[in-house]
């Protein structure tokens, strides 16, 4: 069942990271990958949240392990930080770098207090 | 000759690659489908991992941050392959790099487990994770696509 359900929630992450890239990057012609950092800002504020709640197992393989985990990536990141590197745009790679961990970590926190608060 | 797959930044979609515009409007649900399936492998892959090898809120993610860099490493050399084969075949990144990849790594996990071990209180764990896990994907993906091209530039001269 537990595998069920984070095939499940993947099915729909994975995808919803691409859809969400590419309507970032029709609307931003920059350079900044901000259609991965918006998806792994919001995948960790979401799964911050499931945390704090704390939410069941049966939501957490759903929606934490198999939705979030699918939506944010990792490889992503690393790759867009070489290429912006490689391209000549160091000072973009720095800042995906320090404002992917800074964001990340915040959304986490946050979403991780929300619950928290709103679950005593 | 200018080379079309080249210029990409993004490797899950990047709208300066003529073939990823085109892609989602030519065959929507295919691309989706293999990128879903894709996802699904390399989430179950994620969650096979974490499950053996657990942790403590204190201790380090070995499963996580084995699974990040392992998952960079590939990124490269997937990438600088599709790149030598001018984007490969059409459903190839969109499976192996948005999906299995995509899927497999995973940036939430990351951010919460740094979290989650500063609540505990274990800021040093937390402060050697972060850093860890950053380094080695960036050493790892650097490595991959550096050591695939030039072993493709050498097999092709």
């Amino acid at each position: 069942m537990t595998v069920l359900l984070i095939a499940l929630g993947a099915a729909v992450g994975a995808p919803l990271r691409y859809l969400t890239d590419r309507a970032v990057q029709s609307r931003h012609g920059s350079v900044f990958p901000w259609g991965t950092l918006l998806v792994n800002v919001a995948g960790s504020l979401l799964l911050g949240v499931l945390v704090g709640w704390p939410a069941g197992p049966a939501v957490s393989a759903l929606l934490g392990t198999g939705f979030c985990g699918a939506l944010t990536t990792y490889s992503t990141f690393s790759y867009e930080t070489l290429r912006l590197t490689t391209g000549g745009h160091r000072l973009l790679a720095l800042a995906n770098v320090l404002g992917s961990v800074a964001a990340g970590l915040a959304a986490a926190t946050a979403g991780y207090a929300v619950a928290r608060a709103l679950t005593g | 000759m200018p080379e079309p797959f080249e210029p990409r930044t993004d490797p899950d979609v990047d709208l300066r690659v003529p073939a990823d515009r085109r892609e989602l409007t030519a065959r929507p649900a295919t691309i989706l489908a293999a990128i879903a399936a894709g996802g699904v492998l390399g989430a179950l892959a994620r969650a096979g991992l974490q499950h053996a090898v657990p942790h403590p809120p204190t201790g380090f993610a070995w499963a996580t941050f084995t699974i990040n860099t392992f998952g960079c490493l590939l990124i490269g050399v997937l990438m600088a392959v599709l790149g030598h084969l001018d984007g490969g075949p059409p459903l190839a990144r969109p499976f192996l790099g948005v999906g299995v990849l995509g899927g497999f790594t995973t940036f939430s996990t990351y951010a919460v487990d740094i979290q989650q071990a500063i609540v505990v209180g274990a800021p040093g764990t937390a402060l050697a994770y972060l850093a860890a896990t950053l380094l080695g994907a960036l050493a790892a993906v650097a490595l991959g696509d550096a050591v695939t091209a030039g072993l493709l530039r050498r097999a092709t001269r």
